[in-house]
């Protein structure tokens, strides 16, 4: 059913920060090969190796230059997924059934039986985390790896989105962003994470921690000053020098 | 936003398609006999040949039934029932004028009232986009109703009506336009806000996360239609309304009708292709374009 539930048990996702994201592309290539061999229709590729290649991923990742009012411009890696929204508009413009909201995590998922590939969830979705599949014309999207988080027949270290299990920084955290005690959203409350955005009133579930402020290192070099490269102002030999060579030069 | 034929043909096909059948359903004197039978005919392939273009950019066209399921939440669900409902009421509208010289009234009225329900549940599919700020706007279904009408209303032969439209029709265009253009400058969605980090300084999209195109960039990343959109507007009004007016003005000839219908017809092709093509998406924004 593509209206969407008036409370969920629990609001599952993630939390990115984007202080420690060092842009490996590793949480991509992880979602790519779980969800090529698991859930659902294999992520296609067209042209893998030729000119244009073209896929579906589910995971992306960004890269933006800040330059603020002073100092250098600064270098940011985001990863981007679906945000599992609490008020998810792909879900209810679906024609089909196809696109549901679960009750019982808050996850947003897609029955690919029912889908029937119009593409109006992508359209509804303002952070582009639907992508049809190439080959199999089913529309895509982030499970938060939910044939990984249930499933028992992994090690408990491994129940978490491969995204969140491979990435080598520590920049991505899963878990119940409406229980306030959980670590994620400690982690929110502290480091005072956003929504993307907030203004389309999609209310995401996942979080961005927004970079640290930066050091402000103060000028430390001694030598510097004994250093300059060029006197403008020479006197005694060095101008008399400076002006005999100005006159043999063509 | 990719204007795909199939998506384009439905809408301009099927509008005017629906438009005519409002007419056929809520004006008198309604046709009888062979004139009914080629009125409805032209109606129901507009429409038809509409809907079924629609199927073609599903992924799944097999299983196109099930989109009658969600009438409670989407648009394009309630617009696939209206759609039937009109088809089906009209046809036995139609039935009755064509073969009985009977005018069923009720299912006319009826059958009519749900032909403008269906172009503007069509057009709610689109205003509907918080995503696409042109879209997301008081003009999408007046303007979608407007075309329907007037375009109805030339296809059905009411040249007094269509003279009178066809100007005020352009007029609206042309507002509607002029305020899309600042609905979407006025936007609040920009690179800062996709980022979240435009309280830090200024944002720049320094690496897209892959080389090539996507999905997403190429379906809702189109910006050709944004560098020709002047020229095109001008090519669009002069076609959908400026010469079908003219033509109407000119001494009665079934071939100046006819002409002026195919020039109709070819504008309201130009403006829908505008409607996608010039249309952006806030996703664009996480790709610096």
């Amino acid at each position: 059913m593509t209206t969407l539930p008036q409370h969920t048990e629990r609001s599952l996702g993630l939390v990115i920060d984007l202080d420690t994201c060092v842009g490996c592309h590793a949480c991509v290539t992880a979602c790519k090969g779980w969800n090529t061999e698991n859930y659902g229709a294999a992520l296609a590729d067209k042209d893998a190796y030729g000119a244009d290649p073209v896929g579906s991923f589910l995971n992306r990742v960004h890269s933006y230059e800040v330059q603020p009012e002073t100092g250098p411009a600064q270098l940011f890696h985001m990863p981007k997924s679906c945000l599992h929204c609490a008020d998810a508009p792909c879900v209810t413009v679906c024609p089909t059934g196809a696109s549901y909201k679960r009750v019982e995590d808050g996850i947003v998922l897609v029955n690919e039986s029912d889908c029937i590939g119009c593409g109006l969830c992508a359209w509804a979705c303002p952070y582009g985390a639907r992508e049809m599949d190439p080959e199999e014309q089913v529309m895509k999207k982030c499970t938060l790896c939910v044939d990984r988080i249930y499933n028992v027949n992994l090690p408990e270290e491994d129940r978490q989105p491969a995204c969140v299990r491979t990435c080598p920084a520590g920049a991505r955290h899963f878990g119940d962003l409406s229980d306030p005690e959980s670590d994620v959203s400690r982690l929110v409350a502290e480091r005072g994470g956003m929504e993307l955005m907030p203004e389309q009133g999609t209310a995401p579930v996942n979080r961005y921690l927004p970079p640290r402020p930066r050091d402000a290192a103060p000028e430390f070099d001694v030598l510097a000053p004994y250093l300059e490269p060029v006197a403008d102002d020479s006197k005694g030999f060095l101008r008399w020098l400076d002006r005999a060579l100005e006159k043999i030069t063509p | 936003m990719h204007p795909a034929p199939s998506i384009i043909a439905f809408t301009t096909l099927s509008g005017l398609g629906f438009g005519m059948l409002v007419f056929l359903g809520l004006d008198v004197p309604a046709p009888r006999g062979w004139a009914a039978f080629w009125f409805f005919l032209v109606a129901y392939a507009l429409a038809v040949g509409g809907l079924l273009s629609s199927t073609f950019h599903l992924g799944h066209p097999e299983r196109a039934l099930k989109a009658f399921t969600q009438w409670r939440s989407s648009w394009l669900s309630r617009e696939a029932w209206f759609a039937v409902a009109t088809l089906v009421i009209m046809g036995l509208y139609a039935v009755g004028l064509v073969f009985f010289d009977t005018r069923l009234r009720i299912f006319g009225i009826l059958g009519g009232a749900l032909g403008l329900a269906t172009v503007f549940a069509t057009s709610m599919i689109y205003t509907q986009m918080q995503t696409v700020p042109r879209w997301n706007h008081w003009s999408t279904p007046i303007t979608f109703l407007a075309f329907a009408v007037t375009g109805g209303a030339l296809l059905t032969g009411r040249v007094e009506l269509a003279r009178a439209l066809l100007p005020l029709l352009m007029v609206l265009q042309i507002f509607a336009w002029i305020d899309q253009d600042r609905h979407e400058k006025a936007d609040l969605t920009d690179i800062g806000t996709a980022t979240g980090l435009g309280s830090r300084g200024r944002v720049r999209a320094f690496e897209a996360p892959h080389t090539g195109e996507n999905y997403l960039t190429k379906e809702m990343v189109f910006r050709i239609g944004r560098k020709h959109a002047s020229v095109l507007k001008v090519i669009a009004l002069a076609l959908g309304m400026l010469i079908p007016t003219f033509l109407l003005f000119l001494p009665f000839h079934h071939a100046f009708a006819i002409a002026a219908v195919l020039s109709h017809l070819a504008g309201v092709f130009v403006q829908r292709w505008l409607f996608f093509a010039e249309a952006r998406h806030v996703v664009g924004f996480y790709y610096g374009r």
